[in-house]
C-alpha cells in the first residue's frame, strides 16, 4: 500500500495525533516531577504565586538546610543498611534453591517449588499482625533485621523463579561432567554456575533491593525508633512536622527521589529485563 | 581441592553420587525454605487462627469469638466502601490504564529519535516509591499551594481540596493510580511486541491488509497472552493497593477512599485490634486467591 509512503511525510494527521498524544502524555507525568523539583528552589510565598514556572529567585538554602542536616542522611543510611541486608540474603537463600531446583533431581522437587511460588499470590496485608507478633516474640522488634528477613521471605517466591529459569539454561552435561572429574555439586555451583549467572543475579539483585528501598508498610509495623527509620517512613514524619511548608516538604521529597532515580539511571537494563523475564513465565 | 587434582580413577567410574546431592538438599534448599515458611505461609495460617479471637496482641490469646470478627467486618460500612474502592481501582486499571498502555506501546515499540527517551519517562513513575509519588500529589492537589489550584485560580474561581471532599478523593487517588502504573503495562507491551514474529504482520500486509486491520487481527491476538498477563497483575495490584494511599488521605475523609488494606491498617495494625484485622487479612486473601486461581484456569490454561 501507498500509505506507507505518505505516512513518511511530516503532514499526515495520523503521525501529527500520534506526536499530539504522546505530547499530552510526556506532559501528563513530567508536570508533576518538574513541579516538585523547581518548587524546592521557590520561597513558600513564590509557591502560591508561581507554582508552575522557574523559580524568580533559586532558594538553594531550602536543599543546602536538608543536606547538612544529619537528618536526611540517616534516613538514607538507614534505607540502605535494610536494603543492602535484603539484597544480599535473598541472593544467597534463592541461588541455592534455585540451584537445587535446576540440576538436582529428588522426590518432591516439583511440589516444593510450587509450595514456594505459591508466595507470588499471597498479599504481604494478611501476614502482617501475625508477622509483627512473631517478629516481636523472636526479638527482632526494631533491628534491621525485623524488617529485612521478612523482606527476604516475600521476595524468594520470584527471585528463585528467575534464577531457576536461568540456570537450568546451563547445561546440564556440563554439571555432569564436573561431578565425573571428582567436583563437587557445592564447588560447581560456587565456581561454574554463579560466575556465569552474573546478568540475572543483578537482576534480582536489582528489583529486590529497588522492592526494598521503596517499602513502607512492613517498616511502618516493625520499627518504633526515629532513628532506624527508612526513608519513606522518614519522609512521611518530616511532612507531618512541616505539614503546609510545601517549599521545605518538596526539596526534602527531590532529595530522597533523586537516589532511587540514579539508580533507575544506572540499572535500567536489569530492572526491565526482570520486569519482562518475569511476566513472560505467566 | 582443584578439579584437575587427584585423578582417582573410581571416582571417574561410580560418577555422581547421591552423597554429594544429599549435600546439597540439606544445605541449600532449608534456608529458603525455612525462610519462606516462617515469615509467610505460618503468618498466613496464624491470621486465621488469630481472626478467631477477641486479641490486643498481647499475652496469648484466649477470648475465642468464633467467627464473630468477620461478622464485625461485614458489618462496618467502610468495609464495603473500601472493597467497592478496589472495585473501582480494577475498572480504572482495566478500562484506562491498560488501553493507555497499549496504545503507547505500540507507537513507541517503532523506531523513531525519542521513543526510547519516552520509554524511560513514562516508566519512570513506576520507580518512584508510592509514599513519594503520594506526597507529590499531595501537593499537587494542595488547595491552596497546589497545581490544580492554580489553574482553578486562573478561571477566577475559589481552588477546591480535592483530597478533603468525599466527592474527589478516591477520584483523587485514581487519578495518580493511573500516573503512577501504565508506564508498568506499557513496558510489558512493549517486550511483547518486540518478540513477536515480524513475518506474520509482513505477510498479513502483502496480503492487502491495512496497518488497522494488521493490527487488529495479528497483531492485538498475537499479544493476548501478554494483555492476560497484564490484567492479572493489575487486579492483584489493585487488590492490595495500600503505600500511595496512605500520604494522599490515610482513607479519608469519612472512610472515602480506604481500600481493603488500608481500611486493614486503620482498624487493625493501628489500633492492634489483632483478631479484626487478621479477619480482614484473611478476607482478602480468599478475594486474591479465589482470583488468581479462577483467572489462571479460566484464562491462562494455556501458559
Amino acid at each position: 500500500m501507498s500509505n506507507a509512503e505518505i505516512a513518511r511525510t511530516p503532514f499526515d494527521p495520523a503521525v501529527l495525533f500520534k506526536a499530539a498524544f504522546l505530547a499530552v502524555v510526556a506532559v501528563f507525568v513530567l508536570v508533576p516531577l518538574l513541579a516538585t523539583l523547581l518548587g524546592g528552589f521557590k520561597s513558600l510565598g513564590e509557591l502560591r504565586v508561581n507554582p508552575f514556572g522557574l523559580p524568580r529567585h533559586w532558594e538553594w538554602q531550602n536543599y543546602a538546610d536538608i543536606l547538612f542536616s544529619g537528618r536526611y542522611w540517616q534516613l538514607l543510611r538507614n534505607s540502605l543498611i535494610i536494603s543492602t541486608l535484603t539484597v544480599i540474603l535473598t541472593l544467597i537463600t534463592a541461588s541455592m534453591a534455585a540451584f537445587t531446583f535446576a540440576h538436582v533431581k529428588f522426590y518432591g522437587s516439583s511440589m516444593l517449588l510450587s509450595y514456594l511460588t505459591l508466595g507470588l499470590l499471597f498479599p504481604a496485608a494478611t501476614a502482617v499482625l501475625p508477622l509483627f507478633i512473631k517478629v516481636r516474640d523472636l526479638g527482632l522488634l526494631d533491628t534491621y533485621f525485623g524488617v529485612a528477613l521478612p523482606q527476604v521471605a516475600f521476595s524468594l517466591a520470584m527471585s528463585v523463579l528467575l534464577l531457576r529459569r536461568f540456570f537450568r539454561d546451563i547445561p546440564h552435561e556440563l554439571l555432569e561432567a564436573a561431578l565425573v572429574d571428582g567436583c563437587s555439586y557445592v564447588k560447581f555451583f560456587r565456581y561454574v554456575t554463579l560466575p556465569l549467572s552474573r546478568p540475572i543475579l543483578a537482576t534480582v539483585g536489582t528489583i529486590t533491593f529497588v522492592n526494598s528501598w521503596n517499602a513502607y508498610l512492613l517498616p511502618l509495623v516493625m520499627l518504633n525508633t526515629d532513628a532506624l527509620y527508612p526513608w519513606p517512613l522518614g519522609i512521611m514524619i518530616y511532612q507531618g512536622e512541616y505539614s503546609s511548608e510545601w517549599h521545605l516538604i518538596l526539596a526534602f521529597i527531590t532529595l530522597t527521589i533523586l537516589p532511587t532515580i540514579i539508580l533507575f539511571l544506572l540499572a535500567q537494563k536489569h530492572i526491565v529485563a526482570g520486569l519482562t523475564a518475569g511476566a513472560v513465565k505467566g | 581441592m582443584g578439579v584437575a587434582g587427584k585423578a582417582v580413577p573410581q571416582t571417574a567410574v561410580r560418577g555422581p553420587s547421591w552423597d554429594g546431592r544429599f549435600t546439597v538438599l540439606i544445605l541449600f534448599l532449608p534456608p529458603a525454605l525455612l525462610l519462606f515458611t516462617l515469615f509467610v505461609v505460618l503468618p498466613i495460617g496464624e491470621a486465621a487462627w488469630y481472626s478467631g479471637f477477641n486479641w490486643n496482641g498481647f499475652g496469648r490469646p484466649t477470648n475465642w469469638i468464633g467467627f464473630d470478627n468477620y461478622r464485625f467486618v461485614l458489618e462496618t460500612r467502610a468495609f464495603w466502601l473500601a472493597l467497592r474502592n478496589n472495585g473501582l481501582i480494577i475498572a480504572v486499571s482495566l478500562a484506562i490504564q491498560l488501553p493507555l498502555a497499549l496504545t503507547l506501546a505500540l507507537m513507541l515499540a517503532e523506531r523513531f529519535r525519542g521513543a526510547v527517551a519516552l520509554r524511560m519517562l513514562f516508566f519512570m513513575p513506576y520507580i518512584l516509591a508510592e509514599i513519594a509519588t503520594g506526597l507529590i500529589f499531595s501537593f499537587v492537589y494542595d488547595g491552596d499551594y497546589g497545581l490544580v489550584a492554580s489553574i482553578w485560580r486562573t478561571f477566577g474561581a475559589e481552588p477546591p481540596h480535592l483530597l478533603a471532599s468525599t466527592d474527589t478523593a478516591m477520584l483523587a487517588v485514581l487519578i495518580v493510580i493511573v500516573w503512577k502504573y501504565f508506564g508498568f503495562h506499557m513496558m510489558l507491551f512493549i517486550a511483547a511486541l518486540q518478540s513477536l514474529d515480524k513475518s506474520l504482520i509482513e505477510a498479513a500486509r502483502i496480503d492487502g491488509a491495512t496497518r488497522s486491520q494488521a493490527l487488529r487481527h495479528v497483531v492485538i491476538p498475537l499479544l493476548y497472552p501478554t494483555i492476560r498477563l497484564s490484567v492479572f497483575f493489575a487486579i492483584i495490584g489493585s487488590l492490595q493497593l495500600f503505600d500511595l494511599v496512605m500520604p494522599l488521605t490515610r482513607g479519608g475523609p469519612a472512610d472515602s477512599s480506604n481500600t481493603m488494606v488500608s481500611f486493614l491498617y486503620n482498624n487493625g495494625i493501628s489500633r492492634m485490634r489483632v483478631g479484626y484485622g487478621s479477619a480482614i487479612g484473611v478476607i482478602l486473601f480468599v478475594i486474591c486467591v479465589t482470583f488468581a486461581f479462577t483467572y489462571k484456569r479460566w484464562f491462562m490454561r494455556d501458559e
